[in-house]
């Protein structure tokens, strides 16, 4: 038997493809993962972990709630309460799309050391669908008149407040004289002066206090500040950040409930403070659009932007900011406006450089919004070395005119198009938001934040820090210091925007700097645009 | 061998080859990059089939999914290349081809993602697998191949 070379040929010619074809299919693969590999030990970030959370032990934390609308509702369900009718409703959307996960997520979630002993709202409606949803064979939460009944009662050891945004501080400073534990939705405060009221109220109480930003238990926030701290972005001079909604419920016009009437209705508790006004169904449900009771895009949606960028570079309160806008889209009576801009200037901002000195400091943050349009604008960092998008997802590309990384641009082994780094913890996970504004929630990674690819509610996580802070001590991670600087910061953008003019923080005295002839409070309180008033004010007299 | 016959195996050999070699190129990608994952592909699913697709890529199934794709992409790509067991090859290729092709197929009202053509029920996934079946009909590894020296090998040892 002899093979001849013709044989040879014909028999393994087969043999030098596979090889070339192995070794070039091999070689791009380890080739790029190389390259990545060296990119990322250089950048050297290390994705957050989630804090690990004393038990909350001991007896149950005894929880009262002060308003169960939308928010309460939400709030109640962190902390492992859900009404009939909603699990109803999620039972229901399940069924049409088996995607839709929140009833199956919300009995997956890890259940909390609290009872629910108490409500108060104002609405009937709502009182007793609370108490329905909630009690227990051997337990009935009890009806609270009133948020001081509740307090001084001493039987809550904690209160949970989503009520409009006029009642926050009073509430929360009432709770915190009786050493009650507060949390409290955002914008902490309505007005400039109870701001510093209850920064006061806060430090002189033993009870623990925490604002409702809940983006602060994100992961990818976390590694976010990992990021910037590393000098991955080099200075960052311009963030930009937005709203886009263009839906009822994104532009605050909720259901008003059949029911709703003023012998149902405590009108008279709700209003508090604000202008006695007649009853006002739209006024109750869709309050979000007065300043009387709530702040805006400035006071409801900058806030989130504004403290989701504050917990990853802790900038604080800026020095100036200036804001124009106008109620433009929807013309239905509100008098806080659906178009805002707003700039927020830091001159001593620095987040560290890569350039020669003396060009490492300032920053403006620029907040875009509007009611109008739902285009997704994501939130982008722009540092000299590279651009990052904020979002449940992190992107990072690097920038065509970088220094840091100009070798290896140079040399083709970063592209300015092609990110240098990706975080997605939500990678195995499909998911389904029922309706646009919980969409745009989701991208802003402000709903939910991912643990080993499970999806957990950002809130809930949020509320077990508070708990286990008042069981064990230590620190919440949105207190008093947190909320101080977002409810200074949101109130110089309303107060900006209805002044038509630039407004000033002192940082020495922590105070705005005045402006001859304008009381801040009374501006904010006011209906509509400040000049606008003036000006038919003066017509008038 | 007839003329014809000889030029009809030859063009059928360059067809085994060449998608011999790229079955083999995704295979070995997708072996020597650990992160690689077809789960987006799989959860992307439409179509009639949406619902095994989406079955796929479940926490526990993912990882096997991922594995039998790349053993079944290399045997396609060795098998072809090689010249020897292709028809079990052209069948595994089918098979794959067919997985491919129903997880997005090209039908009118469907969006098309990721593919880089206008396609209207027919698509390349699904010439390829009629490519296969032409392979599976011809086999070509005895003119050239390891099937050669099997078919040979008796030839060989009655020349001596």
């Amino acid at each position: 038997m002899k093979w001849t070379r013709r044989d040879l040929l014909k028999g393994l010619g087969g043999l030098p493809i596979l090889g070339a074809v192995w070794w070039a299919g091999a070689a791009s693969s380890v080739g790029s993962r190389k390259e990545r590999t060296e990119i990322l030990e250089q950048l050297n970030i290390v994705p957050s972990l989630p804090n690990a959370v004393p038990g909350i032990g001991g007896e149950p934390v005894r929880v009262g709630v002060i308003g169960f609308g939308i928010r309460g509702e939400q709030l109640c369900r962190a902390l492992g309460f859900a009404t009939n009718e909603w699990r109803e409703e999620m039972t229901l959307a399940a069924q049409e799309d088996p995607n839709i996960k929140a009833l199956e997520d919300f009995d997956k979630q890890e259940k909390l050391n609290v009872k629910l002993v108490g409500i108060c709202d104002v609405f009937d409606v709502r009182a007793e669908k609370f108490i329905n949803s909630f009690s227990t064979d051997d337990f009935t939460p009890k009806r609270y008149t009133t948020y001081k009944d509740m307090i001084q009662s001493g039987d809550v050891d904690a209160v949970v407040i989503a009520t409009p945004d006029h009642w926050h501080a009073p509430m929360s400073i009432e709770a915190l004289n009786n050493n009650v534990h507060v949390y409290v939705e955002k914008p902490m405060t309505h007005t400039v002066e109870e701001t510093y009221r209850l920064r006061e109220a806060a430090k002189n109480s033993k009870a623990v206090f925490a604002v409702g930003h809940q983006h602060r238990q994100t992961l990818s926030f976390s590694t976010a500040r990992d990021i910037v701290e590393k000098g991955t972005l080099g200075h960052i001079s311009l963030i930009q950040t937005n709203t886009n909604r263009n839906d009822d419920n994104g532009a605050w016009n909720y259901d008003i409930h059949e029911k709703a009437s003023p012998e149902t209705i405590d009108w008279e508790q709700f209003l508090g403070s604000a202008p006695q006004v007649p009853f006002n169904k739209n006024h109750f449900f869709r309050w979000r659009k007065w300043w009387a009771y709530g702040s805006g895009l400035s006071g409801d949606l900058l806030t989130h932007d504004y403290d989701r960028l504050n917990c990853v570079l802790n900038m604080g309160i800026p020095s100036s900011v200036s804001a124009s806008g106008g109620v433009y889209t929807h013309k239905d009576g509100r008098n806080v406006p659906d178009v805002i801009q707003v700039n927020m200037e830091f001159p001593e901002y620095s987040s560290g450089s890569s350039q020669v000195k003396g060009k490492e400091k300032g920053m403006t943050f620029c907040y875009s919004a509007t009611l109008g349009n739902g285009f997704n604008r994501p939130t982008i960092l722009m540092g000299h070395d590279a651009t990052m998008e904020l979002g449940n997802n992190l992107t990072v590309w690097p920038d065509g005119g970088s220094t840091r990384y100009a070798d290896m641009l140079e040399n083709e082994k970063m592209r300015p198009n092609v990110p240098i780094y990706q975080y997605n913890p939500a990678a195995n996970v499909p998911d389904a938001i029922s309706s646009a504004t919980s969409q745009y929630f989701a991208d802003k990674g402000l709903m939910w934040t991912y643990i080993d690819g499970v999806r957990v509610d950002s809130t809930f996580l949020h509320m077990r820090e508070w708990l286990s802070v008042i069981k064990n001590g230590g620190q919440v991670s949105c207190g008093i210091k947190e909320g101080f600087e977002e409810a200074i910061s949101a109130h110089m953008a309303g107060l900006s925007w209805k002044l038509g003019r630039r407004i000033e923080w002192d940082p020495e005295q922590e105070q705005l700097k005045p402006i001859e002839g304008v009381d801040f409070d009374q501006v904010l309180l006011a209906n509509g645009n400040w000049n606008m008033q003036q000006v038919t004010t003066e017509t008038v007299t | 061998m007839d003329q014809n016959q000889h030029k009809l195996k030859a063009s059928v050999a360059l067809l085994r080859i060449l998608i011999g070699w790229h079955f083999l190129f995704e295979g070995v990608v997708k072996l020597y990059n650990p992160e690689w994952t077809s789960f987006g592909y799989l959860a992307t699913a439409q179509g009639p089939f949406k619902w095994f697709f989406t079955m796929l890529v479940g926490n526990g199934t993912i990882g096997i999914v991922d594995t039998l794709n790349i053993v079944a992409l290399m045997v396609v790509g060795i098998t072809f290349t090689l010249g020897i067991f292709e028809r079990v090859g052209a069948i595994v290729g089918m098979g794959l081809l067919a997985l491919y092709f129903f997880a997005h197929p090209p039908l009118p009202g469907l969006t098309q993602m990721n593919v880089e053509g206008s396609y209207w029920i027919v698509n390349k996934n699904l010439i390829e697998l009629v490519a296969c079946i032409v392979i599976y009909q011809l086999p070509t590894g005895a003119i050239f191949g390891l099937d050669y020296f099997r078919k040979n090998k008796l030839a060989k040892i009655q020349e001596k």
